[in-house]
């Protein structure tokens, strides 16, 4: 008889790698198939086509590290799709497809396999993708579609609510809070949006942004779906609520402290809900943040990260001068995270108990 | 959720506890083996001295082996033969020592241990007894009980914890320890609170056992023992001292020092019944309950065995294998170690053979920084870090930094693992090579 020795434990949860990359590929499909849905077939080709350049690349770069054989390949863990449809998510609808593949190049070859493939990456290779192809093409990557549940009004053009609010300002806005510059200069509203908000009295936009009647990139603009999928992972642990909730209540409390302050309308003015739920934000603090790789690993050093994610994004929303800020802050703090790995060690067992004996004698 | 049920807070896994393949099955004397291997190191610390040589004749109980040191333990005959061979033996937790092979004589007079009145032995007289009749811990790290026992000048034992937690998966042998034979592991557990001069002792045993927390506290009721049974929630790794002294007392143990510096001394149930037999039966440490187990076996069993038998001869009395397993385990699937052969012969630690199909075969990948190894670790470990900084070699680091030397292999880390990296594994081979580069 032929038994199998190893070394304990015998007994493995059902957890794996492979798992936790297809659910998180579940839990954002919905807010994916809710961008095709608003912004036509093409969306869906764009992910398709990120999906499989993506996938391309890792198998391409395994094939010369050596694993000839596709049954081998780094593939089946799934990280490779995931990384592409996170990508694609991030794109604008009527980008290029050479820049998608060129997203997605600059993603895996340089981000995710300079270091070594999976775990080694020292930022999220989605959205350095993102990140790549809109400081270098930033005019192809500005060029939002506007929802087709909207009615296009001519004066908008392409830009999202956060785009146009900056351009408005810094074109010589003031003292108007970023709705009322929406509202004044007549950006779109659903009729949805609107009968909510008379009922309610919360802004139409943040609204609209919350359900998803927002220009922007394809993942990014239902939160509502967003966060459905975000409740749905940590509701089967894989991950945990610290980054994306301390993130998005640090963000909120700073812009309700000081955004006021950039519109000329004093502190503890901000408008929240349609920060919160514009840009990237909620796609940013529910699943590009708490990528596992490039995020800390204790529970207090998630928190000192998601906590300065909240800060930079609040800091470069609005004092930058190019938006990107949710990209921008996710990236500085997976910078700093073998840092906070490096200092944060949780309490060990038996050791307070130590020191104070020490005292004590 | 009741108040009274309590646990220890940091970390901890819910493996599926997989009791009901075994724990409705009563205790059942295992048949005379007709050849036993009786190892001289059964126990934590030195190997034992052989007293017998190639030829002699021994009878059921008598010393075959005395402690080499301090920290060992006697060793009995546990049948009445002919010793045929001494023979290098290994064992499953890869330990090799010498082994007396016995021939059992069926013929040979049988051996009765006759009750005998203790109450006028001394404290000293009884620890006397436990240390000559081999009793050790059977929780599994078989730990010499009399040394245990012996409370050092300027120490006190506030706390007698006793461990009927049995948190590891598949394991019902205390579990029926407790039901079957309730009076008489209380009747141990005065002793050791005796010998130990506790002033409370406290029976920590979890949920999936309230029949066995009835039963004890009936017999309690009915003695009038100061005897507290304290029900525990279901978590792995509360049977580890540690956890459970947390659970319990709500102490921790710091590190590097032993239950004793809080004040506690910590002994399992399996224990208490072989220090009853050895106080109250003069019987040594000879056999013990293995729990044969696990979704290959035929029919699942509580067995009294001679230490010594061969697994196989287990195996073949439970109707042998199902299923072929993929791993027979040697105590529960968390910690215990996988046998490979069928000769290998049962010890005072073996709780369980434990006959497992390898579920969720998964490829390892490299380690995605997940932190869920940090969040199951009940010691607050950063499994890891500790892994990564092995496998670079780096074992200073893993040592004073990542307090390599505070990891007990519980197997949680590993366990939750989604990379499935072997980190217990490692960790037990960074021990090994930090040791050696001393």
């Amino acid at each position: 008889m032929r038994v199998k020795i190893t070394s304990s434990p015998h007994f493995h949860s059902k957890n794996s790698t492979k798992s936790i990359m297809w659910n998180v590929s579940l839990a954002l499909a919905p807010a994916a198939l809710w961008g095709v849905y608003v912004f036509g077939i093409r969306a869906l080709f764009v992910l398709l086509v990120s999906i499989v350049s993506s996938c391309f690349f890792e198998y391409i770069l395994g094939y010369f590290d050596g694993n000839k054989d596709i049954k081998e390949s780094t593939l089946y863990d799934g990280s490779a799709f995931l990384t592409g449809l996170l990508l694609g998510m991030n794109l604008t609808p009527t980008i290029p497809f050479v820049l998608v593949i060129l997203a997605n190049a600059f993603a895996i070859v340089v981000v995710k396999w300079t270091f070594g493939g999976l775990g080694a990456n020292w930022m999220n290779p989605a959205l350095a993708g993102r990140v790549f192809v809109f400081f270098s093409f930033t005019s192809m990557m500005s060029n939002y579609t506007v929802p087709k549940t909207l009615e296009v009004v001519d004066s908008v053009g392409g830009a999202t609510p956060l785009s146009f609010v900056k351009t408005s300002i810094s074109g010589g806005l003031s003292n108007l809070s970023p709705s009322q510059i929406l509202a004044t200069s007549s950006y779109p509203t659903s009729s949805i949006a609107t009968s909510i908000s008379s009922s309610t009295g919360i802004s139409p936009y943040a609204i609209d942004a919350f359900i998803g009647n927002i220009g922007g990139c394809i993942g990014e603009v239902s939160a509502l779906l967003l966060i459905i999928g975000g409740i749905y992972l940590i509701a089967k642990k894989i991950i945990s609520y610290h980054i994306p909730v301390y993130y998005i209540l640090s963000f909120s409390l700073l812009t309700w402290m000081f955004a006021g302050v950039r519109d000329g309308l004093g502190l503890f003015s901000g408008e929240v809900l349609t920060q919160v739920f514009s840009g990237g934000l909620i796609l940013g603090a529910l699943f590009m943040a708490t990528d596992m790789v490039t995020s800390p690993i204790t529970k207090k050093g998630k928190i000192i990260y998601a906590l300065g994610c909240g800060f930079f994004t609040f800091l470069i929303r609005y004092f930058g001068s190019l938006p990107e800020a949710v990209s921008l802050a996710i990236i500085l703090m997976n910078i700093v995270t073998p840092t906070i790995d490096r200092y944060i060690v949780p309490k060990k067992f038996g050791y307070v108990k130590k020191i104070k004996a020490k005292e004590a004698k | 959720m009741p108040k009274d049920v309590l646990t220890f807070k940091r970390g901890g896994v819910h493996p599926k506890d997989q009791k009901h393949f075994s724990n409705t099955k009563k205790l059942e004397k295992l048949p005379m083996p007709s050849l036993v291997v009786v190892s001289l190191s059964q126990h934590l610390g030195a190997p034992a001295k052989p007293l017998k040589k190639v030829g002699d004749v021994v009878k059921r109980g008598e010393k075959i082996g005395t402690a080499a040191s301090f920290i060992s333990a006697e060793v009995h005959s546990p049948v009445s033969g002919v010793i045929k061979k001494i023979i290098k033996q290994p064992l499953a937790n890869s330990v090799v020592a010498d082994a007396f092979l016995i021939e059992v004589d069926k013929d040979a007079e049988e051996v009765i241990f006759e009750k005998v009145d203790y109450s006028a032995k001394s404290d000293e007289e009884l620890l006397n007894t436990i240390k000559d009749l081999g009793v050790v811990g059977l929780g599994g790290a078989t730990f010499p009980s009399h040394v245990k026992f012996m409370i050092p000048k300027g120490k006190f034992a506030q706390y007698l914890v006793i461990n009927g937690v049995e948190c590891e998966p598949y394991l019902t042998s205390d579990h029926r320890t407790m039901l079957e034979r309730s009076e008489e592991v209380l009747e141990g557990i005065m002793i050791a609170k005796r010998v130990t001069q506790a002033k409370e002792v406290i029976i920590g045993i979890e949920e999936n056992k309230m029949d066995a927390v009835e039963k004890l506290r009936s017999v309690i009721a009915e003695k009038n023992y100061p005897i507290k049974v304290q029900p525990l929630k279901l978590k792995y790794p509360q049977g580890d001292e540690k956890q459970l002294l947390k659970a319990t007392i709500n102490k921790e143990i710091p590190s590097g020092k032993l239950p004793l510096d809080i004040g506690a001394v910590v002994a399992n149930i399996g224990t208490c019944f072989a220090i009853y037999e050895a106080c109250a039966l003069n019987k040594p440490l000879i056999e013990r309950v293995v729990c044969v187990s696990g979704e290959c076996i035929n029919e699942p069993k509580n067995l009294i065995v001679p230490i010594g038998t061969p697994i196989s001869n287990l195996i073949d009395y439970c109707g042998g294998f199902k299923t072929e397993p993929d791993k027979i385990i040697s105590g529960g699937a968390m910690m215990g170690f996988a046998f490979h052969s069928l000769d290998i012969p049962v010890v005072k630690g073996t709780s369980g053979v434990i006959s497992i199909l390898e579920e969720n075969k998964e490829r390892e990948t490299a380690c995605i920084s997940c932190g869920k190894c940090v969040d199951a670790c009940p010691i607050g470990l950063m499994p890891t870090m500790l892994y990564r900084n092995i496998k670079n070699g780096n074992y200073q680091v893993a040592l004073d930094k990542y307090s390599l030397m505070d990891c007990k292999e519980c197997g949680c880390c590993a366990y939750v693992c989604p990379a499935h990296i072997p980190l217990v594994h490692s960790f037990k081979t960074g021990k090994k090579l930090a040791r050696k580069k001393k």
